[in-house]
């Protein structure tokens, strides 16, 4: 008899399953929102203009655990004009945030590779944040045939 | 001290953007995952990864648990001097791992 059973003799069984239905074996993913507010957070709400950016990710990856990812700006990365940063997200790991790179006109190029884990299929934004102020953005839809961090498999 | 992985070019011209590639051998435990006695497994990512050029700083990046396990990061840089870079990786329980290779601009 655990303390669920004992809830469940006290709030009656039809709620209890009710309310069991309802319980997430696991701690909230990332939604669509988590995503606007992670993008806000970095934003500062200032409109995201799409282009610019190109997002290299495989569309239909099998293993979500290492996912090559690309970010490419198209910036001059002159003083007066480079990109400072770019910023990963996606929409359903657990947490919104994948990366953050700063950049300088030392990079001579907007270009940052790594690798990423995908729990899920699910839309992966990338945006870039220019020394003018401005923010570009590209996203695309990612479909993972086996997910990353759901078990220890070792 | 980790296994570090570093690709970058042994000389370069002056003005050349080069590709600087660092791999580094590491868990990036999430956190999130529940190993075999059914208790999630603490994190242990490496949160920070910086790169130096003759001790300035031409990149930084924050990783977060949904980077994959041995973080790979691939970035370029204006060969501006002879010279060395450093690279330094931190992280969760005390990690830190640095690496330097050195590099000849003419």
């Amino acid at each position: 008899m655990g303390p669920s059973a004992a809830l469940g003799a006290t709030v009656g069984r039809r709620s209890f399953l009710a309310g069991a239905i309802t319980v997430v074996p696991f701690a909230a993913h990332a939604t669509p929102d988590a995503l606007a507010a992670a993008v806000k957070e970095v934003t500062g709400g200032s409109p995201v203009h799409e282009g610019k950016v190109k997002l290299d990710i495989p569309p239909l990856v099998e293993n979500g655990n290492a996912v090559p990812l690309t970010v490419k700006v198209d910036s001059p990365m002159t003083p007066d004009d480079h990109v400072k940063a770019i910023h990963v997200f996606n929409e359903k790991n657990p947490q919104p945030h994948v990366f953050n790179a700063w950049l300088s006109p030392a990079n001579g190029r907007a270009l940052v590779s790594t690798r990423i884990k995908l729990a899920d299929s699910q839309k992966v934004v990338a945006i870039a944040e220019t020394s003018t102020g401005e923010f570009w953005s590209a996203h695309t839809d990612v479909i993972v045939t086996i997910a990353a961090c759901v078990e220890d498999v070792t | 001290m980790a296994n570090v992985l570093v690709s970058a070019p042994k000389t370069a011209k002056k003005g050349q953007v080069v590709e600087i590639k660092a791999l580094i051998m590491h868990v990036m435990e999430t956190g999130f995952r529940p190993g075999t006695n059914g208790r999630i497994i603490p994190r242990n990512i490496i949160q920070d990864f910086s790169a130096t050029w003759n001790g300035r700083e031409i990149f930084r990046m924050k990783m977060s648990p949904a980077i994959a396990a041995n973080p790979f990061v691939s970035f370029s840089a204006v060969a501006s001097e002879s010279g060395t870079i450093a690279f330094r990786w931190s992280g969760d329980e005390g990690f830190l791992a640095e690496h330097q290779v050195a590099i000849t601009v003419t």
